[in-house]
């Protein structure tokens, strides 16, 4: 008897711990919403929420009040109930009432969904446009103002509005930034657009949302928000290139990296566009996306790509290169920093 | 022409295997074709259950490696299509056959050789999809199969899914224009559209939804089988084609599909909560005119799937408040349903209990509906489990609920057993909770950023726990599954015979006959005198119904094995074309193919050349019937 009355009253503490950890980690949870856009879909989906509990509530007590009273009971197997054939009277409040709930839901979802969708840029605005293309499975971003390419980590500056034009090479696939902004689709041969910014200067994680074949739940990027200076900075940094390696190891790898990797990959200007561009590799949150960033899982990657992300688009060097080639391509890529 | 007369009274002279196996291969009688759509279902239903519970064991913890990459796009495309295609399509044609002509008081539907036709082409469909397991791989692209990915990467597989889908969704065509012309043509006398039982009146608006909507998909199919085999170039944006017109294609057939499945388990719901209220249902018109409005806001609406593709902010607002409105009829039906139990004397048996656990959850899927109808917060939800959590709230705690109740109720019916109660109180317990662990804790993971069809997540995210919970669901539901499996075996050998009113008070004309049904169903067409035909009667101190016509004889079709044969012509023909697609053995491969295609219209001229007349079952015989059964 103790113990169970001790257990309801952990409940409302267990209820609470459930409702905390249902909002998710922060720079990955739309119920952690860190820029305007994100901010203001979870308001809407917070009041969204709001009317459709009141709903609940009524319904729920209303069921709940009915499947408890009118029960068969023992000793009145032949009580016939009344056979009613409606009334118009709350068959009218009940198509009513919720007419004008929706009407109060429509409101806010008209406004906010033009204006989370204006992505118009005119001449002289301050922001900062990317164009992101998709491939299978890793994500391509370019700034045109700036004449930047660069992979997997998008770097923008905290408060400015970014503008995110889409394309996808192959597939579609969907742009996602949880904590930042809802999703839009990548369509090949097709643009469509976004945008998005963010208060703080953090890492946001982001994602494909839309199936695009095996690696689909592997295609991972980062967002990183650093301040406007600092911004400035990076972009100069990137248009002058990673700085040339130092030690004998890295640039006996970068000889190996010309002669195997560069057909796809670029590194500065030169080189193919068919892969990440790793110009800035070294300054990277993961390797290929989500992997911790460090030498070893590097390594594992060049050796066979397909074991960490099935079906990618790269061969495996496992039988190609020696694992001294490896550990020498290895330390080149790592040298790969535009940060001076 | 009376050569199989007497198979009424006698029993087959040569009732080995085989006899047995051509009865139901060549049956036309929508009792049977009932029994094989239910079988034929469940057989998928627990395939689809397989790999729901494959997906749940990946899902389980973090960075599992149980079922990864292609593979377990294979096992989410193979659950989700089998679930609608191949499992609750059947089930609901099921209880359609099962319940319909019973209910409308005829003595079988309009072309019954139409229906077992349809039956068979649904199940050779499913068969030629479940066969590319075995040959080659099976498709992965989702059950949305969205182009380029489905029509220029992804491998032979999706040729199963493209030849598969076409012939089964040929057969729900026809199955469904078969209902149509049936409840417009033969209600029994006195049996006006106002008088129509509610299901049936649900069936009617469904089969409305499957003639307009499935030819989209027929279209859509085609135009991936002309990319896929012939290199047409539809989807293909480097050659001038679109891959956004497969979306648009695929959702005008996707939703309507949507309202296709629920729409008869409201019926269902209407039925059983009056029956065992012992109340007429409230609200009957408003119930009619709020299915109606349904069905036509079905084709308004595809675009709530489509937010996210870049269609602007104009046209996603617009089909935002369109699909708003359709809050308003089904907040309708909540409300009469809840006033139907109101006042009434309810019992809580198994069927009823499916009918009464459907209501909130269904609700729950609703009003999480009316969130996602919100564009600029659909971009948060989209394709994350939010909606997995949505659309599984609906179509399991929804159209599952509805069709679980409706086999409870209308079982007695179709089988003359009764399933048993406790067995069944056990089921629905394991499955309702079970349901609610699964599905309930998703709407978080989507919103705290886990997106649907992720083989994986990773270690760190915080989707560990609600990801453990879902999975323990998942294997309640399982067990329920399991425990309904036993009561099914068990009723067939020890089950409560059951009486033609099998739960004394019954309200519609099916009730009003023996259980199961004669051959003919209805010795004497009945004449309805208002709406709950039987339960007047019984209030009039009757117990069967008022006859429109004298005894006499009774004209039935003859069975057939040609719907079979044409089935298999097809089958045949969607294999050619599916090897076609190998280099090498293009060739012989496309020459089977032909020949298929040959061999079904040769079926169909052997059919319209040949003189079917049927048969009678004789008026002395159809008084013998009667006799043993009341
Ligand atoms: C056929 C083209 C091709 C060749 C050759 C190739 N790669 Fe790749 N590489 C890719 C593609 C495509 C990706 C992106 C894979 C993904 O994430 O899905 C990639 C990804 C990578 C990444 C991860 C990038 C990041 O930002 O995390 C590294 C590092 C890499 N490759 C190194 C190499 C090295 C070193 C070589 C030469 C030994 C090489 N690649 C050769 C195509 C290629
Ligand atoms: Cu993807
Ligand atoms: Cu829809």
């Amino acid at each position: 008897m103790k113990k169970w009355r001790l257990s309801l009253r952990l409940f409302p503490l267990f209820a609470i711990a459930l409702l905390l950890s249902g909002c998710g980690k922060e720079g990955l949870s739309t119920l952690i919403p860190m820029g305007t856009v994100a901010k203001e879909q979870a308001d809407l989906m917070l009041f969204s929420l709001l009317i459709m509990v009141l709903v609940m509530v009524v319904v729920i007590v209303l069921f709940t009040y009915a499947i408890i009273k009118f029960r068969k009971k023992r000793g009145q197997e032949d009580f016939i109930p009344k056979q009613v054939e409606g009334n118009a009277k709350l068959e009218l409040l009940w198509t009513i009432i919720p007419i004008i709930l929706l009407i109060i839901l429509a409101v806010p979802t008209i406004s906010k969904t033009f204006a989370h969708s204006d992505t118009h840029v005119a001449k002289g605005d301050d922001v900062i446009k990317v164009k992101v293309t998709g491939h299978q499975y890793w994500w391509e971003f370019e700034y045109p103002d700036q004449k930047i390419k660069t992979a997997q980590d998008l770097v923008i500056p905290t408060g400015k509005k970014v503008v995110v034009e889409l394309t996808s090479k192959d597939v579609i696939h969907a742009f996602w930034v949880p904590a930042l902004a809802g999703k839009i689709d990548a369509n090949p041969g097709q643009t469509t657009s976004l945008w998005l910014d963010a208060d703080k200067e953090g890492t946001y994680k982001g994602r494909c949302a839309e199936l695009c074949g095996s690696s689909h739940a592997l295609m991972y990027f980062n967002v990183k928000a650093v301040s406007p200076d600092e911004f400035k900075q990076w972009s100069k940094d990137m248009k002058d290139g990673p700085s040339a390696p130092t030690t004998a190891s890295a640039k006996k790898g970068e000889q190996i990296f010309k002669n195997n990797c560069m057909s796809c990959h670029a590194v500065g200007e030169k080189g193919g566009q068919t892969a990440p561009n790793l110009s800035n590799f070294a300054d990277r949150e993961n390797i290929a996306g989500f992997k911790e960033h460090n030498k070893k899982n590097l390594k594992a990657w060049i050796k066979n790509p397909g074991k960490i992300k099935p079906g990618a688009e790269m061969p495996s060097f496992e039988d190609e290169l020696s694992d001294d080639q490896i550990n020498a391509l290895a330390d080149y890529l790592f040298s790969l920093s535009v940060k001076k | 022409m009376s050569v199989n007369a007497h198979s009424l009274s006698q029993p087959k002279q040569n009732s080995g295997f085989f006899s047995w196996l051509w009865e139901w291969l060549s049956t036309v009688d929508h009792k049977k074709i009932a029994i094989l759509y239910l079988f034929g279902g469940g057989l998928f239903f627990l395939i689809g259950g397989i790999e729901a519970m494959l997906i749940r064991i990946q899902l389980a913890v973090p960075e599992n490696t149980f079922l990864v990459g292609h593979n377990y796009n294979e096992v989410i495309t193979m659950h989700g299509t089998t679930m609608i295609f191949l499992a609750a399509m059947p089930f609901i044609f099921a209880l359609m056959n099962a319940v319909i002509p019973l209910q409308i008081g005829a003595r079988d539907v309009a072309f019954p050789f139409v229906n077992a036709l349809g039956f068979w082409l649904f199940f050779m469909g499913g068969i030629i999809l479940n066969l590319s397991w075995f040959l080659g791989g099976a498709p992965a692209g989702g059950w949305t199969a969205y182009a380029p990915l489905s029509s220029e990467f992804l491998g032979n597989g999706m040729d199963f899914y493209v030849l598969g889908l076409q012939v089964a969704g040929a057969g729900t065509l026809m199955g469904a224009i078969n209902f149509l012309v049936t409840i417009v043509n033969m209600r029994a006398p006195g049996m006006t559209f106002m008088r129509l039982p509610l299901f049936t009146w649900t069936v009617f608006i469904t089969a409305v939804l499957i003639l307009f909507a499935f030819p989209a998909l027929t279209v859509g199919l085609f135009l991936i089988f002309f990319d896929r085999l012939f290199d047409a170039n539809f989807f293909n944006e480097a050659n001038g084609g679109n891959s956004i017109i497969w979306e648009h294609i695929f959702w005008i057939f996707g939703h309507p599909e949507v309202y296709i499945l629920i729409l008869p388990a409201f019926g269902v719901i209407s039925e059983v909560i009056a029956t065992f209220s012992k109340k007429r249902l409230f609200g009957y018109s408003s119930m009619v005119f709020a299915t109606i409005l349904i069905g036509f806001l079905a084709f308004m609406v595809w675009v709530h799937h489509m937010f996210t593709v870049g269609l602007g902010p104009s046209a996603n607002t617009i089909f935002a408040i369109a699909t708003m409105a359709i809050a308003v009829p089904t907040g309708i039906k909540i409300f009469n349903w809840i006033f139907t139990l109101w006042g009434g004397q309810i019992t809580f048996n198994t069927a009823n209990l499916y009918a009464v656990g459907f209501i909130p959850t269904f609700v729950m899927g609703g009003v999480t509906g009316v969130m996602l109808a919100v564009p600029t917060a659909d971009f948060q939800y989209h394709d994350s489990y939010f909606v997995v959590a949505h659309f599984h709230y609906v179509i399991v705690g929804g159209l599952i609920f509805g069709l679980f109740s409706g086999f409870y109720y209308w079982w007695p019916k179709m089988f003359g057993r009764h399933l048993n109660e406790t067995l069944g109180k056990i089921n629905f317990w394991l499955f309702f909770i079970g349901f609610h662990l699964t599905f309930f804790f998703q709407h978080f993971l989507g919103l705290m950023g886990m997106p649907r069809r992720y083989f994986t997540y990773l270690k760190g995210e915080g989707f560990d726990a609600f990801n453990m919970v879902s999975t323990i669901g998942a294997f309640l539901m399982f067990f329920a599954v399991i425990v309904m499996l036993i009561n099914i075996a068990y009723s067939a050998v020890k089950g409560e015979k059951a009486k033609g009113d099998a739960w004394e008070q019954g309200r519609t004309l099916e009730w009003s006959i023996a259980s199961p049904p004669p051959e003919y169903n209805f010795a004497q067409t009945p004449l309805v005198k208002g709406i709950d035909a039987f339960w007047k009667e019984k209030m009039d101190g009757k117990d069967k119904m008022t006859a429109a016509e004298p005894v006499g004889d009774i004209h039935m079709p003859s069975s057939s094995i040609v719907p079979f044969l044409m089935s298999i012509s097809l089958t045949i023909a969607s294999l050619g074309f599916i090897f076609s697609a190998h280099d090498g053995v293009r060739k012989p491969a496309l020459f089977v193919a032909g020949a298929g295609v040959v061999l079904f219209f040769l079926c169909m001229l052997a059919r319209s050349i040949k003189d079917d007349p049927g048969f009678h079952i004789h008026k002395e015989e159809v008084i013998e019937t009667e006799k043993g059964v009341r």
